[in-house]
């Protein structure tokens, strides 16, 4: 197969800084390098490539937007969507862990938790010598987290944890987890408290999600609480309530509406080559007309999510991003990227839906990008709450 | 020890490359470019040596000011400094090396590496004709080097696929082949740190080419495939052909 090469229809490498430029295509050097001759083996296999963790960390992309003073490397937004879509490119799982190590654990460490816990977990983590998972996401809640039942009760100097969390990606890898429970009664989203469960805590089990026909190359996991006690320096001080993990959220599908476009520019590119040189009725498929149709609106799809996300990262770093611009862009890039796969799966033929190929493994994929990290429904009745000003959610 | 690694911004290793409207070069449109690939092994070995003998390791490279992204990432890959100069124009590998040997001379230089080939161009020439502007001796096509008091252990290509093995005293030049080492990626920690570099920039000041592009042509288009038959006889007629005529088996 031959090397990616990125669409770009209105030049918006014009648009980015040459450091900018320098990061994604190292990082889309360390995929070419890494990933792609190890992640089809992966995937049918349904396993983690675990051989790449210490050189994502060695590459500094975890936690990449934190500052130096932690071992990060103090990156603007717009080289971390960068990376984001690079890794994506190379595989939805990869980005995922990358994604979670980076907004769902290091983001809440940085952000709410005390200077002892970023002394001690942000180097480790940055470097990948640490692991962490991110435990919202309950067996019956989900889409609506303010539900959640785990619970943490004071005893003395330690909170005692009990529930379960399920779907949490590096559950089984994690040397840490950020878990969030409620401190108050059942109906108190506002007692909501983020903890750090460490691996080997007394009462806390992790078993592993089998059979998986999405996100094969990616650990996810059931978390088991029952009487793990925490120490009390283990709790993020600064943060109560669902904006808690809210606030990591919108951090994390910051990423992905940049990574799923990565996914879908990997399908387009792979595609517009096939058409050129597969011959059907005697002329190559690009040449009829309703390849160009297709190929013509997944590139304009590809481009208007190139500029969204674009937008939202200048934003971004210019400190007036807002969460609904996040849930619009997070549910176009993943919605278009999923369609883009489809029809490029599609147009492949046969040989569509062979892992060698690459798109139907994008494909199955962005099925769980598209559920993870809210829904497109979801995100679409934030978008409706902030358009009315009423919410549909209940 | 005072290294400094020459380098060429070029086209990707996959680009297709295809002539210029005017016929004389290449044409740029929709092609990445990187560090032309052989200048990546003489990078790598350039800071290697810098760490383990410790100095300085500098990146120098003439061409236009979009350069600075392939200078920055040789400083992220661990070059200690940058020099650039500037120049929009093709040059051909005299000018460009008369250029370079002027900016070196300037500059202290215990041993100077370059590529042995770059991926556009082609040459095969600017390192021996920089050892010969500056009355260095120069290695080429290396695939070992070791520095020890001063002297340069290397193992070069010569024909045959034999290796050879020279000894060149320091300062001198070295050219540099694919089996030297293994280029490192560089890491985020180092992007950053390079986007806080001052490259040195300067005017190149090359002199006039010696030689004139006249026409670049592209190949000439490969000729159609042969279908020998149907059937068993097809297999027959295969093997006959790949027997006698391409004299493969
Ligand atoms: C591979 C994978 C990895 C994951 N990793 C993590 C992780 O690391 N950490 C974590 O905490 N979670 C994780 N999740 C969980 C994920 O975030 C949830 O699956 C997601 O939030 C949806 O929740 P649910 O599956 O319970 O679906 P439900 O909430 O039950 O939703 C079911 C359907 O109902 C729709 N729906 C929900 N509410 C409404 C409404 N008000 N109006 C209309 N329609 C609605 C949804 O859009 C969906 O189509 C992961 C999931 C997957 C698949």
């Amino acid at each position: 197969m031959q090397n990616f090469e990125s669409p770009d229809f209105f030049n918006l490498d014009d648009v980015l800084s040459e450091d900018d430029r320098n990061v994604r295509d190292t990082v889309r050097g360390f995929v070419d390098s890494n990933v792609m001759p190890v992640i089809l083996d992966h995937y049918e296999a349904g396993t983690f490539p675990t051989t790449i963790i210490p050189k994502l960390g060695e590459l500094g992309v975890l936690g990449a937007t934190l500052p130096e003073e932690y071992g990060c490397a103090g990156m603007n937004n717009i080289a971390y969507g960068l990376i984001n879509q690079e890794l994506e490119r190379g595989d939805s799982g990869v980005r995922s862990f990358a994604s979670v190590q980076s907004a769902l654990v290091m983001y809440p460490i940085y952000a709410y938790g005390s200077e002892e816990q970023k002394k001690r977990w942000l180097p480790e983590m940055a470097s990948a010598r640490a692991i962490g998972c991110f435990g919202l996401t309950e067996p019956d809640f989900g889409s609506n987290p303010a539900g959640m039942i785990t619970r943490a009760v004071k005893d003395g100097k330690e909170w005692v944890i009990n529930g379960a969390k399920m779907w949490i990606t590096n559950g089984n890898m994690a040397d840490v987890a950020v878990v969030w429970a409620k401190t108050g009664g059942s109906d108190d989203p506002k007692s909501i408290r983020g903890f750090l469960v460490e691996k080997g805590m007394p009462g806390y089990e992790v078993r592993e999600q089998k059979k998986k026909a999405s996100l094969r190359a990616s650990n996810t996991s059931e978390l088991f609480f029952s009487d793990v006690r925490v120490p009390e320096e283990n709790m993020f001080p600064k943060v109560e309530g669902l904006k808690g993990p809210l606030g990591c959220l919108t951090q994390a599908r910051y990423g992905i509406a940049w990574g799923a476009l990565g996914a879908a520019m990997a399908c387009f590119d792979i595609a517009k080559k096939y058409c050129a040189e597969r011959i059907v009725f005697g002329k190559p498929l690009a040449g009829h007309q309703t390849t160009q149709h297709k190929l013509a609106k997944m590139l304009t799809e590809i481009t208007k999510g190139q500029l969204l996300a674009w937008r939202l990262g200048v934003l971004k770093d210019q400190g007036k991003m807002n969460h609904f611009q996040v849930s619009m862009a997070k549910m176009n890039n993943v919605g278009i990227a999923l369609d883009v796969a489809r029809v490029a799966r599609e147009m492949l033929g046969a040989n569509g839906i062979m892992l060698e190929y690459h798109i139907i493994r994008h494909m199955c994929n962005l099925e769980s990008v598209k559920t993870y990290e809210g829904t497109n429904d979801v995100h679409s009745l934030a978008i409706g709450q902030s358009i009315t000003g009423l919410s549909a959610f209940g | 020890m005072e290294i400094i690694v020459c380098i060429r911004r070029a086209p990707t290793t996959d680009a297709r490359i295809k002539p210029a409207a005017d016929g004389k070069n290449y044409d740029p449109a929709g092609i990445n470019f990187d560090i032309s690939e052989y200048d990546k092994f003489a990078l790598e070995a350039g800071i290697e040596l810098k760490e383990k003998h410790g100095g300085k390791a500098t990146v120098l490279s003439l061409g236009p000011s979009a350069v600075s992204k392939e200078l920055r990432t040789a400083i992220a890959m661990g070059c200690d400094a940058a020099s650039l100069l500037v120049s929009d124009g093709n040059h051909d590998s005299w000018a460009v090396a008369s250029a370079l040997a002027a900016k070196i001379k300037t500059m202290p230089h215990d041993l100077l590496l370059f590529g042995w080939n770059s991926v556009d161009s082609q040459s095969s020439a600017t390192g021996q004709m920089v050892a010969e502007l500056l009355g260095l001796a120069c290695v080429s096509v290396a695939v070992a080097l070791e520095v020890k008091d001063g002297v340069a252990h290397v193992e070069r290509l010569a024909s045959g696929g034999n290796r050879e093995r020279v000894v060149v005293k320091l300062p001198a030049v070295i050219t540099c082949q694919k089996g030297l080492n293994k280029p490192r990626q560089p890491n985020m920690k180092g992007l950053m740190n390079a986007k806080k570099t001052v490259i040195d920039e300067s005017p190149a000041n090359a002199p006039a080419d010696g030689v004139t592009v006249l026409r670049m042509d592209p190949p000439p288009p490969r000729p159609a495939g042969k279908i020998v038959g149907k059937g068993p006889e097809a297999a027959k007629a295969l093997v006959g052909l790949l027997r006698n005529e391409a004299k493969v088996i």
